[in-house]
């Protein structure tokens, strides 16, 4: 049987393909499952050792990455008279009370704006080149294209100190226009080029016989061009997302009180007594959530696969 | 409903030339075949007057009005690619309403609704309408594709071999279809094909290009009795013309270097010697391969000819066709 061919595969083979996947998926979705499952320890059995793999869940480190906890005395705390909702009784019994939300909801925000503003800018200007690229004839093409790609030969960290001291004459540190230009720009190269790609394997007839069917060059390519890129569009932006959301040395370096995302954020998060491990694993497990949304929601265009059929070639 | 001029229309892609010099008239309404190998320019003359390409030098008229700098959209045309080109991502129905939802017609939806209706009757797609378009046969696909040029009222139709890959049933229906509408709406058809029997039933007016330039332009029977040079004369019949030397047969004018025989033009009884090397039986007529001087020819005879492979018989040409040495026709 050569490897070309396309009769069913035995039930072995199936097993063992099979198999091969269940352990990969193992493998991958490990280490997700100990942070998650840390995001419901308490703190002493997050450090106990050795690991915890059964245990009595709690919300607390849900509780303690939201908020700021102060421990008082008990004479404090008597009165303070009866704890008034769920969260206050439960921080209450380590002997603290609430003293006021984190800044976790505002950094996450701030992750949510950048990263998804990038990935706007970065589909909208990549789409936009990556279709003058492959339909026009730009002086220079190759070069062009190649210089766009070269920005990403060398590490973006490589620059950092020079996008530092730009961004302070420029007034852009600690902003959040400076970080989602600053993302948009480290991502162009990447959106570029897939989505030429992309691109160029719909044929230009579709264009054509739209032009001639009475619309314009730019209506053809919103009605034909743009529907038939969906899958393309949909897994770049799945790429650029996933870059400038994880993004962390820029973050560290260019940001800090204004618009600080999450990613720097969360492992400062520090209990009362030491680093609270349960809450960075509650940060972390959150700050996955929007990122698996997107990808489940386009996922659809991913699997659709490409156009074909309807070109004879 | 327009009449379309190329004047002195030429074209180059990159090094090579696509037209040298076409000047064409098609009158209004009329129904103009162009013949022609692959690379003679056929499709680029509809891109011209389509407005997908520009000329480099040269005009292009429609109606009497210059279309230099009119995109495709503002010169009223609709094309048949000879790629189908239906727009994959929407249904058949869509793509059929494609050209009247343009801005350009803004046609309103009952309108829309009739046409679509009575378009995908005529092509025979009307059980089809809610299909992705992916989702046909090429030959469905084709008929989607004739149909969108067809729910416009466009002044001219431009079909690049739009029946080519469909079956000879369909084939055979669509020509009559087509022929009728375009009879009917009295629009202007430019159209490219390979196959003799299109050319001649449809034609008002045959164009054959060789090489970007136009060597003959005339109607269907000129083309096919009155070729002007080998090449055009090659263009047409089935079996193709048999091209000998002139001095085969007496009679030849000066300057003859070569004769052209149709095959219906070989009289058969007298004249010279030729053996039968081989007789098909196509069921109304019957074909004969022969060898004459070392020459081989076609010819046409009864359909139950008892003639057999090697035995002779006698031809003499009728209606001969003399070429001088560069191909040109001598009168």
């Amino acid at each position: 049987m050569s490897s070309y061919s396309v009769t069913e595969p035995s039930l072995r083979q199936k097993w063992f393909a099979g198999s091969l996947v269940v352990l990969y998926a193992l493998i991958t979705i490990l280490p997700l499952a100990w942070i998650i499952a840390t995001s419901f320890k308490s703190p002493s059995d997050a450090i106990a050792y050795p690991p915890k793999t059964f245990f009595t869940p709690t919300v607390e480190g849900y509780v303690n990455v939201f908020t700021t906890r102060t421990r008082l005395s008990e004479e404090q705390l008597q009165a303070l008279g009866e704890p008034t909702t769920w969260y206050d009784t439960l921080v209450r019994k380590d002997g603290l009370v609430i003293s006021g939300p984190s800044r976790f909801a505002e950094r996450f925000t701030n992750s949510v704006i950048i990263g998804f503003g990038s990935t706007v800018l970065c589909i909208v200007l990549g789409t936009a080149a990556a279709y003058a690229f492959s339909r026009f004839r730009v002086p220079l093409k190759d070069d062009l294209l190649f210089f766009i790609l070269s920005t990403r030969m060398m590490p973006p960290i490589a620059v950092a100190i020079p996008i530092f001291l730009m961004f302070r004459s420029l007034g852009l540190s600690d902003t959040h226009a400076g970080m989602i230009l600053l993302y948009t720009a480290v991502n162009l190269s990447l959106s570029v080029w897939l989505l030429k790609g992309f691109i160029d394997e719909i044929p230009v007839e579709y264009e054509e016989a739209a032009l001639i069917d009475g619309y314009t060059r730019f209506q053809a390519f919103y009605k034909v061009v743009l529907p038939q890129a969906a899958t393309g569009i949909a897994s770049t932006a799945i790429f650029c997302l996933i870059f400038a959301w994880n993004e962390y040395a820029f973050a560290v370096l260019l940001t800090s009180g204004n618009a600080q995302t999450a990613p720097p954020f969360i492992p400062t998060i520090i209990g009362v007594s030491g680093q609270d491990w349960p809450a960075v694993a509650a940060g972390a497990t959150l700050f996955l959530v929007p990122v698996m949304v997107f990808t489940i929601l386009l996922r659809k265009h991913l699997l659709r696969g490409l156009t074909f059929g309807a070109v004879r070639k | 409903m327009a009449e379309v001029v190329l004047e002195n229309v030429m074209k180059r892609f990159g090094g090579t030339l696509a037209l040298g010099n076409v000047s064409l008239r098609v009158p209004d309404g009329s129904f103009v075949v162009l013949l022609g190998p692959s690379g003679a320019g056929k499709t680029t003359t509809l891109r011209m007057v389509s407005g997908l390409d520009v000329p480099d030098s040269g005009e292009v008229f429609i109606g009497g009005r210059a279309m230099k700098g009119l995109s495709p959209a503002e010169r009223n045309v609709a094309m048949v690619f000879q790629q189908y080109s239906l727009y994959p991502h929407l249904t058949v129905r869509q793509n059929l309403e494609f050209p009247l939802k343009s801005p350009l017609l803004k046609t309103p939806q009952a309108a829309i609704d009739r046409k679509v209706k009575e378009v995908a009757e005529v092509l025979q797609i009307a059980h089809k309408l809610e299909n992705k378009a992916t989702a046909l046969s090429g030959g469905e696909m084709q008929r989607v594709s004739i149909g969108r040029a067809l729910v416009r009222n466009p002044d001219i139709f431009l079909m690049d071999e739009p029946l080519s890959s469909l079956d000879a049933k369909l084939r055979a229906d669509l020509r009559i279809e087509l022929k009728r509408i375009q009879a009917k709406s009295g629009a202007t058809l430019i159209y490219v094909t390979h196959d003799q029997i299109e050319a001649m039933t449809m034609a008002t007016h045959v164009g054959v290009l060789n090489e970007g330039r136009l060597v003959q332009f005339g109607s269907p029977r000129a083309a096919y009795e009155e070729p002007v040079s080998v090449y055009a004369a090659t263009r047409l019949g089935q079996p193709r013309i048999n091209v000998l030397p002139a001095d085969l047969f007496a009679g030849a004018p000066a300057g003859a270097k070569s004769i052209g025989l149709r095959p219906e033009h070989i009289v058969q009884g007298d004249g010279e010697e030729a053996l039968v090397k081989r007789v098909e039986h196509l069921g109304d007529q019957t074909r004969l391969h022969l060898t004459l001087k070392r020459h081989d020819l076609i010819t046409v005879t009864d359909a139950h000819t008892p003639l057999k492979g090697g035995e002779t018989i006698r031809i003499r040409p009728s209606q001969p066709l003399y070429f001088d040495a560069a191909g040109m026709r001598l009168a």
